[in-house]
């Protein structure tokens, strides 16, 4: 009985405001929440809200034979519960259907586990928590940001009590084998690892829409035939995506939600074919093989690596700069410094810094809210100057200053843990 | 093929981008192996002190008459031009490439009001005693220089026409009508990058008249050429756009100063002091920055009208501590000040192209552009600030200044990107274009 498994990634950063150097000392709220507030708005009427719909009424139509699971990023949770808590009830409504598996990842979608393990647990438990409190589910599944994935991290995933683990099935982890099967990550004995099929999910990802594509226009009944072939030998098809590739990056007018309303119903035609969900998935299969993954992978660019994030000397230095704070950000015991710090850490601001130009420089170009990776540096690193004067004046103690603090980093009328 | 080029300047007695540009094109061109008679504007006879040896007229192989011309002596002997395929030929002019009518009436009554630096003032001195018959102003000289040079047209054979600039556009009109070539006009600055909206509309007519008659124009980017359609109203397929490239000369290197933390760090403007090029927005962020960094200088290297005023600017806010004006810097003075720098700002308000970041990249010096700049669209390596953003100009001031990381990923990549610059691909092009009119 091959499996098909759908499961979309739901995530949109905290974009940081324009933050010149004369702006340190004198402002303390570092988030752009005009723009953050668009997006997310324009990504609701655009993806969540319609997708959601559609995702629900074919959950109900197949009474419960449609199956997927999502990850979303607690920094979407946290703007969708002040801006768009009409997005947050669907979410709630497909949750209640029993048909979607929620995801755990790091609340605030870092890359933390590269730099500080401790730092990376606490964020895996905010994570957990609030999907457990919003939803009402304890995760079994873990993805890490981007994908991002290596023998270690299966290790600390499989000690955190998890049972199934998400990531990028790369060529280069692979080698002649297929990603269509259970793995089991090497040196895990219960985590099974599940590989994503990156040729059939960025067939709808990608290229749905691109008209230079050979295969254009993609077809309900061509996609099924390719995943029914891939069903006869594999046994789970894994469709990991971006959930903005409904509507988002693929606009309605391609045709990206006809698609997927009517691709269950073919994709179910042929028997044997079942949608499954990651936890469902690890209950029903054991693992073919154990895979061994020393260095890290993740799902970015050709390279499938880092490069992206941690490519080039801006971005260790922002990180590296970032994460000397944990010591001082832990100690000082601020709540509203340390969730700022965490905000700070967010990926994506690493990856506005990248300067890989060249064909990938296009997909980086697309999400950067800044004009050239120097501009995402300087910016970054104003706002890291002033964040460890802000945590300096904390820590030393002086009440003047630690008034001065308080008021500034709450004297604008946003909710608590967003005046980032 | 040979090319008759109406052109600017030549090494070492360079007042800007123009004559940068005609030199690097025409070694350039000559290297392809293509002929190339050089017509110029140039006042006789004078002597001045250069770094580089002079050797005497009777030893240059050129077809001139007037070969005493001490500039093409310098581009010929330093083996910088290949001269048995370039033919220099001098015509008797006080046009300068940045010459203003102001400062040409001013010149006609030999008035030295600082404007023009002593050194010019005496030579032009010297030139107004001693022949006359030219212009009773710049217009009319202008005019007087097309009738003169463009009747070169008759004493060569050539397949070619190619201008630059307004000064050059009669040149260039009479030589086609008088050889039935076809003409290139090269457009390296318009009336409106020099003046703003208050231009002379004499100048405008002239530059129009020479687009109009031109076969073919080049802008040196995508943003002039959407100035020349919108404002000249011409037709965008009779314009190609070529960017301009830097002569990348190894030679240069050794100025390179390995440890510039030493001292202070220095912030560079180079050029002229004029409304184009932004000296004002240039004084502005600096005071900003000295706010918070106090321990850097800043220098404004050049000349122009604006200069009076920018002195008198930097002392209403008291940076002179930290504000150097250097005054006209020629040759070996500006390669120095470009190893000297950490930081090179081009504020401009409206450049049309802008090699000097180029050339300062070659000194591994880190670039700041306006965005009003042509040079802007083949530069990645660049911070890129809008001429009248004052803060956001300090606040990359002083990042550049504050993260060592920054400065040396700019300056690594820009080492990458400055040797895909160059004047072979660019003049590759202009020969496609000469090859296109002649079919």
């Amino acid at each position: 009985m091959p499996g098909i498994c759908f499961y979309f990634q739901v995530h949109q950063p905290l974009r940081l405001r324009h933050y010149s150097y004369f702006d340190i000392d004198h402002v303390h709220a570092y988030g752009d929440m005009e723009q953050n507030r668009a997006i997310l708005n324009k990504v609701s009427e655009k993806c969540y809200l319609p997708a959601n719909r559609m995702m629900f009424d074919l959950i109900e139509r197949h009474e419960g034979a449609f199956r997927i699971a999502y990850s979303l990023s607690g920094i979407l949770l946290d703007q969708l519960e002040t801006y768009r808590p009409d997005v947050l009830d669907s979410f709630r409504q497909l949750a209640d259907t029993g048909c979607v598996e929620f995801l755990n990842e790091t609340y605030y979608h870092s890359l933390a586990f590269i730099f500080s393990p401790e730092e990376f647990k606490k964020q895996v438990m905010l994570h957990k928590d609030r999907i457990k409190t919003l939803f009402g589910q304890t995760a079994d599944t873990f993805r890490h940001t981007e994908f991002i994935y290596n023998n270690d991290l299966a290790a600390a995933a499989e000690d955190m009590g998890y049972k199934c683990i998400l990531t990028e099935g790369a060529d280069k982890i692979l080698g002649w084998r297929s990603p269509d099967f259970v793995y089991q990550p090497q040196g895990c004995r219960h985590l099974k690892l599940l590989l994503r099929n990156y040729r059939l999910s960025d067939d709808i990802a990608f290229r749905f829409s691109n008209r230079q594509w050979p295969e254009y226009p993609l077809t309900v009944d061509k996609y099924a035939h390719w995943i029914h072939k891939a069903g006869e030998e594999g046994r789970i098809i894994n469709l990991f995506m971006d959930y903005e590739t409904f509507g988002e990056h693929q606009w309605q007018e391609t045709g990206i939600f006809e698609f997927m309303k009517n691709l269950p119903d073919a994709l179910l035609k042929q028997p044997g074919f079942q949608f499954q969900t990651p936890r469902e998935i690890a209950a029903d299969q054991s693992p073919v093989a154990s895979l061994d993954v020393p260095q890290f992978i993740s799902w970015a660019d050709v390279e499938r690596n880092l490069t992206a994030w941690l490519g080039n000397a801006l971005q260790r230095d922002a990180s590296r700069t970032l994460y000397d704070l944990e010591q001082s950000v832990v100690s000082c015991g601020d709540e509203q410094l340390l969730h700022i710090w965490r905000c700070l850490q967010t990926s994506d601001h690493l990856y506005y810094m990248c300067t890989k130009w060249f064909s990938d420089g296009d997909v980086h170009k697309y999400f950067n809210p800044y004009p050239s990776p120097y501009d995402a540096y300087i910016n970054f690193m104003n706002i890291m100057d002033d964040f460890s004067r802000q945590l300096d004046k904390k820590r030393s103690n002086d009440p003047n200053h630690i008034n001065t603090t308080k008021r500034s980093l709450s004297n604008d009328n946003k909710p608590a843990g967003l005046s980032i | 093929m040979r090319v008759l080029m109406f052109g600017w300047e030549f090494p070492p007695h360079m007042s800007g981008g123009l004559g940068t540009a005609c030199f690097g094109m025409t070694k350039a061109i000559t290297d392809l192996g293509h002929d190339v008679i050089f017509v110029l504007p140039k006042v006789n006879g004078v002597k001045e002190k250069t770094h580089v040896k002079l050797v005497s007229a009777a030893d240059i192989p050129v077809s001139t008459r007037t070969a005493e011309s001490s500039d093409t002596d310098v581009a010929l002997t330093s083996g910088l031009v290949d001269f048995g395929r370039l033919t220099i030929r001098p015509i008797h002019s006080v046009l300068s490439p940045y010459l203003t009518s102001f400062q040409y009436e001013n010149l006609l009554q030999h008035s030295s009001t600082g404007i023009v630096d002593r050194e010019q003032a005496a030579e032009y001195k010297w030139f107004l005693g001693n022949a006359g018959g030219y212009g009773p102003n710049l217009l009319a000289e202008v005019a007087r220089y097309g009738d003169v040079a463009g009747a070169v047209a008759t004493q060569y054979a050539f397949d070619i026409i190619h201008a630059h600039d307004w000064m050059t556009v009669f040149a260039g009109l009479i030589a086609k009508k008088a050889s039935g070539k076809p003409l290139v006009l090269h457009i390296h600055a318009l009336e409106f990058d020099r003046s703003g909206e208050n231009i002379n509309q004499d100048i405008y007519e002239i530059e129009r008249s020479g687009m109009e008659g031109a076969d073919r124009i080049i802008a040196v980017s995508n943003y002039t050429k959407q100035r020349i359609v919108s404002l000249y109203n011409i037709d965008p397929r009779r314009i190609s756009v070529i960017h301009n490239a830097v002569s990348q000369v190894e030679a240069r290197q050794i100025y390179h100063m390995p440890s510039k933390n030493g001292g202070r760090k220095v912030v560079l403007f180079l050029g002229r002091i004029t409304f184009q090029k932004g000296p004002d927005y240039f004084i502005e962020a600096a005071a900003k920055v000295l706010k918070v960094l106090p321990d850097i200088t800043f220098v404004m290297a050049g000349t122009g009208d604006m200069m009076p005023r920018m002195v008198e600017r930097v002392a209403e806010l008291g940076l002179g501590k930290n504000f150097h004006f250097t005054g006209f810097l020629r040759g070996a003075d500006v390669e120095q000040m470009f190893a000297a720098s950490d930081l090179y700002v081009m504020p401009s308000v409206s450049e049309p192209f802008g090699i000097s970041p180029l050339e300062a990249m070659l000194y591994d010096v880190p670039v700041i552009i306006s965005k009003q700049s042509g040079v802007t669209e083949i530069l990645k390596h660049a911070l890129k600030v809008d001429f009248w953003d004052v803060d956001e100009m300090a606040n990359k001031i002083i990042a550049v200044l504050k993260y060592p990381v920054l400065f040396d990923d700019i300056v690594e990549r820009s080492r990458e990107e400055i040797k895909h610059i160059r004047w072979e691909a660019a003049a590759g092009k202009i020969v496609d274009v000469y090859r296109d009119l002649m079919h």
